[in-house]
């Protein structure tokens, strides 16, 4: 076969390779994500009970993702979680924002709503929310739901 | 009783043997690889014949299976009334696992058995003994330029066979059934991670492209120089390497994956 034509060939064929490789991290994996890029700062919240929050869940404030969540870990001093974020440095929050833990959908996975308050003051790097709100766990919504249907059978009678 | 002792313990040997050639034989080929990359020409024409001529098999059952995934996954997801994680379901299947071992076992049946059955014949009609006697050596000329064409094009061809896939899959579950678009690629993207799924995706397929091409070309390089043997090589070289795929597959799986 002609050298030149096998030379097409194979440039279209490896051309045709990286632009699925390309279309793989760009879109079905999408690299560059909203609300990472750029620069960080770190926060951090302490939660009675982080439900199945993950690392990498995404932090979103008014439904809009402004960051990730970096680590969790477990504090022995106060027997709480501590949930490391990185919000991007674009949206700077005031001091009194609310930190909770939110699911998307019924099932869906769990990440970390911020509910920005009115302080003139903004969390800066490495601050901590004080102000926190734990995952609903469904297991205990249940469990009050028939303890308190209970409570109410017993009055009645 | 002693027969079968015996029997057992030529096979063990056998194995172990061939085993040690093959190990020996790609030294010698990692060795005289040099041209290959030299003259990359020898090389592009095996990319050729093993990467573009097997681009329409890889597209169209990449093509198909993105569609059943998309048809099976709807049809599982909706009794639970989730749909809307359809495509983090046909997009991490494909790119863990059938887009590297799918892609790898047409690859063995498609371009493996191909180049088997020329380097067998090469052999048979004593093309690599008359190379050897013009002081050509028949690994660096034949041997390795083939090994490297297939090592360079799966990783390629496995892309290639995820991206048509997801294609396949968004086709049937958002064109034909009506699952939301946005909804579609956005949970896509939050499920899928680059260096997670992506990556390794590609360095299972690059750890196939390896095995099969090496199968390859060593079956062919070492079968009996008849006709019969040039067909009992490829047939080898088609059954070892999906056997081969296959478990190594699920070694790599549990290092990537659950090993953590």
């Amino acid at each position: 076969m002609n050298r030149a034509i096998l030379d097409l060939w194979v440039g279209a064929f490896v051309a045709l390779g990286f632009a699925a490789l390309m279309f793989l991290a760009m879109q079905v994996a999408n690299v560059s994500e909203e609300g990472t890029r750029g620069e960080t700062i770190t926060l951090r919240a302490r939660f009675e009970d982080i439900g199945g929050l993950k690392v990498k869940a995404p932090v979103k404030s008014a439904g809009v993702v402004v960051g990730r969540v970096a680590a969790i870990r477990f504090d022995p001093q106060t027997y709480q979680a501590e949930v490391e974020m990185k919000v991007s440095a674009a949206y700077p929050f005031p001091k009194d924002t609310i930190a909770s833990i939110l699911t998307s959908g019924l099932l869906g996975e769990q990440y970390v709503g911020l509910a920005a308050g009115a302080d003139s003051e903004m969390l800066k790097d490495g601050d901590r929310i004080e102000m926190t709100q734990s995952a609903l766990v469904l297991e205990k919504l249940i469990g009050q739901f028939l303890f308190n249907k209970a409570a109410e059978g017993g009055s009645n009678k | 009783m002693i027969q079968l002792l015996r029997t057992l313990g030529h096979l063990t040997v056998d194995g172990v043997w061939q085993v040690g050639f093959a190990t020996r034989f790609l030294f010698a080929m990692l060795r005289h690889s040099g041209p290959s990359f030299a003259r990359f020409s020898l090389t592009i024409r095996e990319l050729y014949f093993s990467g573009v001529l097997s681009l329409v098999i890889i597209v169209v059952s990449g093509a198909f299976v993105g569609m059943v995934l998309g048809l099976q996954g709807y049809d599982t997801l909706q009794r639970f009334g989730s749909e809307s994680a359809l495509g983090s379901i046909v997009a991490l299947s494909l790119l863990r696992e059938l887009g590297p071992v799918v892609a790898a076992l047409l690859f063995a049946s498609r371009a493996g058995s191909a180049v088997t059955a020329e380097i067998g014949l090469m052999k048979a009609t004593e093309q690599l003994t008359a190379m050897d006697m013009m002081a050509v050596n028949p690994i660096a000329r034949v041997v390795a330029p083939r090994f490297w064409g297939g090592v360079l094009s799966m990783p390629l061809l496995a892309a290639i066979f995820s991206t048509v896939g997801v294609i396949g899959g968004w086709f049937i579950g958002v064109v034909v059934i009506g699952v939301d678009n946005g909804t579609f690629w956005s949970q896509m993207a939050n499920s899928v991670d680059f260096r997670e799924d992506v990556v390794n995706g590609v360095v299972k397929s690059f750890v196939f492209g390896w095995a099969v091409s090496l199968i390859a070309v060593f079956q062919g390089y070492d079968c009996t120089p008849t006709a019969e043997g040039v067909s009992r090589a490829i047939t080898k070289t088609v059954v070892y390497s999906s056997l081969m795929v296959l478990a190594l597959d699920f070694i790599l799986t549990s290092f990537m994956y659950i090993g953590k």
